[in-house]
């Protein structure tokens, strides 16, 4: 049994209809599956279609990095996007833009108010000198999008500072910044547009060490949808 | 006067032979001196078998330096607008590269200064900074990309008027046999950016000509440098200076070394990097 027991990366059933956001009444899902606690996932996300996250049980960080699916070379880039827009969080209206500085994505419809660009991806090695090397055997997110990624090809190099959806990192006048206690609450969801054909890699964080899961990683479900015609 | 009848007629290989050795030993504000020993600019007293590589980057343009571990890399802002954008990657495994999230959260503290280390994706140093006179440095904004140059100035691309940062480090990268994806988030020095309450960008500048900051080199490391603009800097014209570059030979820090013992974290990531540097005879 590992350091981190109480791992549970079966698969979830799908939630069904009946639970749906409202606002997705009448659009047709492509896509519903529920990221088990501490797993990965990734999909393509064709141009058009929304991407909907729902925070299931609240504060839970979703570890999510975006590829354009062409060419993934040209793949989300923080300092781009938080250049763009002028301000470090993401918000309704945030577009997340390339390393090329081309939108891949549009944060069109944010039911928490900010989402965090800059605390990036736990690490066993991170954790290492976070927490001390008695975390190094926990599970971590970076290990999340190796797995995923050596699924699309991707590699270590093509790992760069992602998006922490429902993750809350204050930066104080001082400069001081850190993970503290999540926006976030049960139930409530995020959607993002997707500008061209995109690869979006996600990491349900496992971390426990510090309050971005509440110490507790639960489940998240992903739908991707699209207008009805 | 043609520069051809400078030298003579380029007309044969022996003319244009003459002409072009007639050009050597033009000196002008922005370049390599070579040896580096024979620079100015060196702190006093450092001997000339210590001193490794000299050049003043133009504003709006690159370098790259391949550094030893110990090694200090000094970067001066000698009229006041540089903005040194740099990515450092591990010579020994190069897909171990700087993580700017990682420095940041690790150090609880988004602000570099003196004693901060700029970490890696593996939990080591790759650098810290030892000495730094500026104090207004960017963990933010990143570097500029061609798309936006274009837009804010007409022209982006590398041999242009208004360079991108991201076009000159992509160049960087290839001569050591990096590609465009091996890219990582860039800091910059020397431009300072602040965060308001409300996660808005607050671009404060430059402190004035002259400022200094020493890198030391805690791994052997490849050190790219593109001098260009902030992407946030609000001022309309493309407003790029010379950087000067220094590097001489010094000594990596030890366990006791005060960056080493000013927090738990940073006294984990030296004794990730020591080890790693001794197993691997570095």
């Amino acid at each position: 049994m590992g350091i981190d027991a109480g791992s549970d990366l079966t698969p979830v059933p799908p939630l069904g209809a009946a639970s749906l956001p409202a606002r997705l009444a009448g659009r047709v899902i492509v896509l519903d599956e529920v990221v088990a606690r501490r797993g990965p996932w990734s999909a393509i996300v064709a141009a058009g279609d929304e991407l909907t996250i729902v925070d299931l049980e609240g504060n839970q960080a979703v570890d999510f990095l975006l590829y354009d699916a062409a060419d993934t070379a040209v793949r989300y880039s923080a300092p781009d996007t938080i250049s763009a827009q002028g301000n470090v969080y993401l918000s309704q209206g945030s577009v997340l833009r390339a390393n090329t500085g081309d939108a891949l994505m549009t944060l069109v419809h944010d039911e928490v108010g900010r989402h965090d660009t800059i605390g990036g991806a736990c690490s066993k090695e991170s954790n290492s000198l976070r927490y001390g090397h008695h975390t190094v055997h926990q599970h971590a997110c970076v290990e999340n999008f190796l797995a995923e990624g050596a699924l699309w090809g991707l590699g270590k190099r093509d790992l760069v500072s992602n998006i922490n959806f429902y993750m809350n990192v204050p930066v104080e006048a001082d400069g001081a910044l850190g993970i503290v206690d999540g926006l976030s609450a049960p139930g409530l969801s995020l959607s993002l547009r997707a500008e061209r054909d995109v690869l979006v890699l996600v990491s349900n964080c496992p971390q426990i060490n510090n309050p971005c899961n509440g110490f507790n990683p639960t489940p998240v479900r992903m739908l991707v949808t699209r207008a009805a015609r | 006067m043609s520069e051809a009848s400078l030298a003579g007629s380029t007309a044969s290989p022996s003319g244009a032979r003459a002409h072009a050795r007639a050009q050597g030993g033009t000196r002008v504000t922005t370049m390599p001196t070579v040896p580096a020993a024979t620079a100015d600019g060196w702190p006093a007293g450092l001997a000339e078998a210590d001193r490794f590589a000299a050049e003043t980057v133009a504003g709006g343009n690159y370098t790259t330096l391949a550094v030893q571990r110990g090694t200090v890399v000094e970067f001066t802002d000698l009229d006041g607008d540089a903005c040194a954008h740099l990515a450092i990657f591990n010579q020994a495994q190069l897909d171990e590269r700087l993580n700017v999230a990682d420095t940041v959260k690790i150090q609880w503290q988004a602000y570099l200064g003196e004693g901060a280390m700029l970490l890696s994706d593996r939990g080591r140093v790759l650098a810290t900074i030892v000495a730094d006179d500026s104090g207004a440095h960017d963990t933010f904004a990143g570097t500029s990309t061609r798309a936006v140059n274009e837009a804010r100035y007409g022209d982006g691309s590398a041999h242009g008027s208004s360079p991108a940062g991201r076009e000159l480090l992509i160049l960087g990268a290839a001569k050591h046999g990096l590609a465009p994806r091996d890219l990582p988030p860039t800091v910059a020095l020397f431009q300072g950016v602040r965060v308001a309450d409300d996660g808005a960008l607050v671009f404060t500048g430059s402190t004035g000509p002259g400022a200094v900051v020493r890198l030391r080199f805690e791994l052997p490391a490849v050190l790219l440098v593109a001098n260009v603009p902030s992407p946030v800097d609000p001022r309309p014209e493309y407003t790029s200076t010379p950087v000067r570059i220094r590097a001489w030979r010094g000594d990596a820090a030890t366990l006791e070394s005060p960056e080493a013992t000013a927090t738990p974290e940073a006294a984990r990531a030296f004794g990730n990097t020591i080890d790693y540097a001794r197993m691997r005879g570095l």
